[in-house]
C-alpha cells in the first residue's frame, strides 16, 4: 500500500473509531515530555535549595503537564502540516482518531492547570516562565515562527531551553546566571539536533511547505551551520566548570563528549548528507545519511550526558571547581 | 452539519474518557490538598513558639 497518500476507506475507519485514552497520551508528546522534565530536574536540583519533596515533586508534575499542553496545542495547530508530513500523519489529530478542537482544549485545560498549581505550590516567577514557554511554543513557534522563517527553530528552541530556569526558580524563587547558562546550553543545542534531523526528512518539510534550513538555503548551507553550533555548543557547554555549576565529572563528560560532537558535526560538514532526498520513512528508522543520523543520536546522548553529570554531581554532594 | 457517531464502541469510549477525567480533576484536588498542607506546615514552623 502506498503510505504516500492512504486511501480514503482507510482515512473514514480511522475518523469512524472512537478516541482511545492512549491517543489523548500522544497528543501530549510523552518523549519530549521525559526531556523537559529531566532537564527541569536538574535545575531544581542545581538551585541548592532546601524544598519539600512533595513541592519538588508537584513543581516537576506542573513542568511536565505544561511540557504536555504544549505538545496538545502544538498538534491542534499544526494537524494540516502533520498530515502533509510521512513522520506525523499518523499523530491522532491528522489521522482523524481526536477532534483538532478537543486537542487544543486539552492544551488549554492543562496549561491553565499546570500554570495555577505551579504558582500555587512553588512561586509566581516559576509560574510566569512555565507559562511564558507555553505560550511561546504554542503560538510564537508552532504559529509564526515554524512557518515563516528557516530561523525558526533557531528562535523556537528557547522553548525547550527554559525548563531549567523553571526548576531553578520552583526551588529558589530566583533565575540566576548558572540556570540561564543551563538554558543557553539547551538552546544552542537545539540548532545542531534539528538540523540533523531535517536532512534527512528534508522531502516531507518542503512537501508540507515548511521554511526548514535545508529547504530554504540548502543542505550545504545547513552542514556548515551545523558545524558552526557545534562549535559553539561544545564551548559554552564547558562553562559551568567555570562559573561553579560543574564539577570534574561535568567537565571530564563534556570535554570528551565535545570531542565526539565535534568529531561528528565536521564529518557531517564534509559530507553530502542531505543532497540526495527521498528514503526516508521516519525519525527512527535506519534509512537516510548516516552522517546525519549519527550526529543526531549523538546530540541526545550528549545533552543527557551533561545534564546527568550535573544530577550526579548535586545529588552526591560532589564539589565544584570553582566556589 | 453530521450527527456524532453512536454505537457500544463509542460509548464505551466515551465512558472511558469520562473515567479519566473524574481521576484527573480528584489528582487535581489531591495535589492542591497535597500543597496546602505542605505549605501551612512550612509558614507554621516559621512562626515557631
Amino acid at each position: 500500500m502506498d503510505r504516500a497518500s492512504p486511501p480514503l476507506t482507510e482515512t473514514a475507519l480511522r475518523a469512524a473509531a472512537p478516541a482511545r485514552w492512549q491517543d489523548y497520551v500522544e497528543l501530549l508528546k510523552p518523549r519530549v515530555m521525559s526531556l523537559v522534565v529531566f532537564t527541569a530536574l536538574t535545575g531544581l536540583v542545581c538551585a541548592r535549595t532546601p524544598i519539600s519533596p512533595w513541592i519538588a515533586g508537584v513543581a516537576v508534575l506542573s513542568i511536565a503537564v505544561g511540557a504536555g499542553a504544549s505538545g496538545a496545542l502544538n498538534m491542534g495547530f499544526d494537524s494540516d502540516i502533520d498530515a502533509l508530513m510521512r513522520r506525523t500523519r499518523h499523530r491522532p489529530v491528522p489521522s482523524g482518531r481526536v477532534q483538532r478542537s478537543d486537542a487544543l482544549a486539552l492544551g488549554v485545560v492543562l496549561s491553565l492547570f499546570s500554570v495555577g498549581v505551579m504558582w500555587l505550590a512553588t512561586n509566581l516567577l516559576a509560574a510566569a516562565l512555565l507559562a511564558f514557554t507555553i505560550v511561546f511554543y504554542a503560538v510564537v513557534y508552532t504559529l509564526w515562527l515554524k512557518r515563516s522563517t528557516p530561523q525558526n527553530i533557531v528562535v523556537g528552541g528557547l522553548a525547550g531551553a527554559l525548563p531549567p530556569v523553571i526548576g531553578w526558580a520552583a526551588a529558589s524563587g530566583a533565575a540566576p546566571l548558572n540556570a540561564w547558562l543551563l538554558c543557553a546550553i539547551i538552546f544552542v543545542w537545539t540548532p545542531p539536533h534539528f538540523w540533523a534531523l531535517s536532512l534527512y526528512v528534508t522531502d516531507d518539510y518542503a512537501a508540507a511547505g515548511v521554511p526548514m534550513l535545508p529547504v530554504v538555503k540548502g543542505p550545504a548551507a545547513t552542514r556548515r551551520a551545523i558545524l558552526g553550533y557545534s562549535i559553539l555548543l561544545v564551548a559554552l557547554a564547558l562553562a559551568p566548570a567555570a562559573t561553579g555549576l560543574g564539577g570534574a565529572v561535568y567537565l571530564a563528560v563534556a570535554a570528551s563528549g565535545g570531542v565526539i560532537f565535534l568529531v561528528l558535526a565536521a564529518r557531517l560538514a564534509r559530507s553530502h548528507a542531505g543532497d540526495q532526498r527521498g528514503g526516508a520513512e521516519g525519525l527512527y528508522q535506519v534509512k537516510g545519511p548516516k552522517e546525519a543520523r549519527d550526529l543526531f543520536a549523538v546530540s541526545i546522548a550528549y545533552l543527557f550526558l551533561l545534564f546527568a553529570a550535573l544530577l550526579v554531581e548535586r545529588s552526591a554532594g560532589l564539589a565544584t571547581l570553582v566556589r | 452539519m453530521s450527527q456524532p457517531p453512536e454505537g457500544p464502541a463509542w460509548l464505551k469510549a466515551r465512558r472511558r474518557r469520562s473515567i479519566a477525567i473524574a481521576l484527573a480533576l480528584a489528582a487535581f484536588v489531591i495535589i492542591v490538598f497535597v500543597v496546602t498542607i505542605v505549605r501551612m506546615q512550612g509558614h507554621v514552623a516559621d512562626v515557631g513558639f
